[in-house]
């Protein structure tokens, strides 16, 4: 999960990273009191989970109050690569000197987390990271040793910061480990990291990422979600516990196993090729248990969206036996129509493995009118891309 | 002969006393695996008679491996629990250790894998968020179904568990030598290469069929490996293709980041380094095929 500037910035404050004093607002006229308490002068920054807002137009420095009124409603609604304005944080002005970058990250490919840091903050990374490689010190650091004054101090000259600024830098760097550890984090990353113009070692800017695995730990986390921006289809299936992502395809897919669903993603795009482009609508993993109870709710949620016209649903049986999710998909549709759901959208099924024949029986059996079985994952991805362009 | 899990192996459960570890161990056994124990502090000396195999409860991995000659530890342990349980296998220097637990902390698993590294790697790990992995016919260590398919040449190894079954499902006719589901989290202890490394080196194994998903670049250095130290024919598969970026696809590791592990860029790697990469899993299964017509 990425974090917003100002919650990034909240947990740099709440592990001693020094940050400017700053608030989140919604509306605009609640920026004039922020700003006297600042003593007139403050930055206007768009509260967006992409980069580059400040060229887009989302950053201002407002001179006084009523100027920080003006430009929190210029910002506010605005519209930056897609993502709306909700939020803007109102951020004391600095006296910037020098501007730097640290961050700590996950190393997939090296199994181990790592330091970044650079003279040259300020600007996109990836940017110093390919025109000037040398530039970006890159320190491998132990998940178990952590981020010593040893391993800060090394990091520190890795990245070759002056010798004035060295202890303040190294110091921020342990804090910053601080946030990485205890929240859980995937990345913590400072850009730009501030001299001011008094020597002062400042974190302007924050961009954090939440492990959403650790959240039984974090209890805190949960409360750090955007609600606001999740699709309503994608909020409605996490609070049924569902594995759910919205595309913007046409074909509603059901699967167990992650890499079985994104499988069917990719079977039934190539599929939609010869049906008029169709493609899928969501990815939804039920899991191993396929009972009818979280058949019904998938298949709840995948018949209330809108843009589905046909639904694919592409199980492999493995420890899941094939009869029970036989079962559960004619007792969901039982239930659906008992709840009074409008199922109109005709469902694509293939069952393989685990007693697949006895399920393939039930659904024969069945009769239900929706219902079509095709024996092959290839052929029932191109029979519901079929439906999907009728 | 099969890689990492053979007929001798024995076998002790972390965690078998809950529902998942006594559900599967009770798998495991009837497929003829050799469980020797389990592992529960709070249940230390007692029996659990797993359909009439009276199965001994240690207080400890040490103490099971003592006792038994345990040299497999398969870990059902609650996400929360698992560091701590890895990290006791490791202490133990047991040789494998299969982690199936799903959703276990990125901070965890980083950290009992540099455990790991410290003390000399001594316990290979497998997972965490795995299936697990099977030789048929000898041993199987997770959960991954026994009945699909019999022993035979094909060596395979997948991030995906029901990707891993669908592929032996449609080769089940020519049979498999080990089945390895390394899993789909960020990080993971056995690689892709670690297993093609061992399939290399496995006179039972023929040909490698290799799945990889979006995220990360394991399979652009599977290829990387390939390329250099594979003789046998590989065969690939890469899920994710329709997957859009930033979006976690079910499994914590399936996330293309930017222009990052991307599924495209994983199967043109594969076939710069000669692997034959199916468009789908029958198409997958096609090609291997056509390698083993072409070997006879």
């Amino acid at each position: 999960m990425d974090l917003f500037e100002y919650q990034a910035r909240d947990l740099f404050a709440k592990h001693g990273v020094p940050v400017l004093d700053g608030d989140v607002i919604e509306t605009p006229e609640a920026a004039r009191a922020i700003a006297e308490r600042f003593g007139g002068r403050a930055v206007v920054k768009a509260q967006v989970k992409v980069g580059g807002r400040g060229k887009a137009g989302g950053v201002k420095l407002a001179a006084d109050p009523a100027d920080a009124v003006a430009k929190a409603e210029a910002i506010l609604g605005m519209d930056i690569k897609g993502h709306t304005v909700h939020k803007v944080m109102l951020a004391q002005t600095a006296d910037i000197k020098d501007e730097y970058y640290v961050s700590f990250l996950l190393d997939r490919t090296n199994r181990t987390f790592l330091a970044m840091a650079s003279v040259e903050g300020g600007v996109e990374i990836e940017v110093v990271a390919e025109q000037n490689p040398e530039a970006l010190a890159k320190i491998p650091v132990d998940a178990n040793e952590g981020c010593t004054p040893e391993k800060a101090a090394e990091i520190v000259a890795a990245a070759k910061f002056p010798a004035e600024v060295a202890d303040q830098v190294a110091e921020v760097l342990q804090k910053l480990w601080t946030v990485f550890i205890k929240e859980d984090a995937l990345l913590v990353e400072v850009n730009p990291l501030i001299k001011s113009g008094d020597g002062k070692i400042i974190a302007l800017d924050g961009k954090v990422s939440l492990d959403e695995n650790a959240e039984f730990r974090q209890p805190e986390h949960e409360a750090l979600e955007d609600k606001a921006a999740a699709n309503p289809l994608e909020a409605a299936a996490k609070a049924k516990g569902l594995n759910y992502v919205k595309l913007d395809g046409q074909v509603g897919i059901i699967g167990n196993g992650a890499g079985l669903v994104m499988s069917t993603l990719d079977v039934v795009a190539y599929a939609g090729e010869n049906h008029g482009g169709v493609k899928p609508a969501n990815f939804l993993d039920i899991g191993g248990g396929a009972s009818a109870e979280v058949m019904a709710n998938g298949l709840e949620i995948i018949l209330g969206d809108p843009d589905v016209k046909s639904v694919f649903v592409n199980v492999f049986g493995g420890i899941t036996a094939c009869d029970a999710v036989a079962n559960g998909i004619v007792q969901a549709l039982a239930l659906l129509e008992s709840k009074g759901e409008n199922v109109t959208k005709p469902l694509v099924v293939r069952l393989d493995g685990n007693n697949a024949e006895l399920g393939r029986k039930i659904l024969d059996d069945a009769n239900h009118p929706l219902v079509q079985r095709v024996d092959t994952m290839d052929g029932a991805a191109d029979r519901a891309a079929e439906l999907a362009n009728k | 002969m099969a890689i990492f899990l053979t007929k001798d192996s024995k076998v002790i459960v972390q965690g078998m006393t809950g529902a998942e570890g006594m559900k599967h161990t009770r798998r495991m056994l009837a497929s003829g695996t050799q469980i020797v124990g389990g592992v529960n502090p709070r249940k230390a000396g007692t029996t659990v008679d797993v359909d009439g195999t009276e199965i001994p409860v240690f207080g400890s991995v040490a103490e099971a491996m003592e006792k038994t000659g345990a040299d497999v530890s398969v870990l059902f342990v609650p996400p929360a629990f698992t560091k701590a349980a890895v990290v006791e296998a490791i202490d133990a220097e047991i040789g494998l250790a299969v982690v199936i637990t799903e959703g276990v902390p990125v901070h965890d698993t980083a950290a009992f894998w540099a455990y790991a590294g410290a003390k000399g790697n001594k316990t290979r790990i497998i997972g965490p968020n795995c299936p697990g992995l099977i030789s048929p016919g000898q041993s199987n260590a997770g959960i991954i179904p026994a009945d699909i398919t019999s022993s035979g040449k094909i060596g395979l190894v997948s991030k995906s568990g029901t990707l891993t079954y669908q592929l032996m499902y449609e080769l089940r006719d020519i049979g498999f030598s080990s089945a390895v589901g390394i899993g789909g989290d960020p990080v993971i202890g056995t690689t892709h290469i670690d297993a093609l490394k061992a399939f290399q080196e496995d006179p039972d194994t023929e040909i490698i069929v290799m799945i990889g998903e979006i995220g990360g670049d394991a399979e652009e250095r599977a290829a990387a490996f390939i390329a250099e130290h594979v003789t046998k024919p590989v065969v690939g598969y890469v899920a994710g293709f329709t997957a859009p970026e930033g979006k976690t696809m079910g499994h914590a590791g399936a996330i293309v980041s930017g222009s990052s592990g991307t599924a495209q860029a994983k199967k043109e790697a594969l076939e710069a380094a000669g692997v034959k990469v199916g468009k789908t899993p029958s198409e997958t299964a096609r090609l291997a095929r056509e390698i083993i017509a072409a070997q006879a």
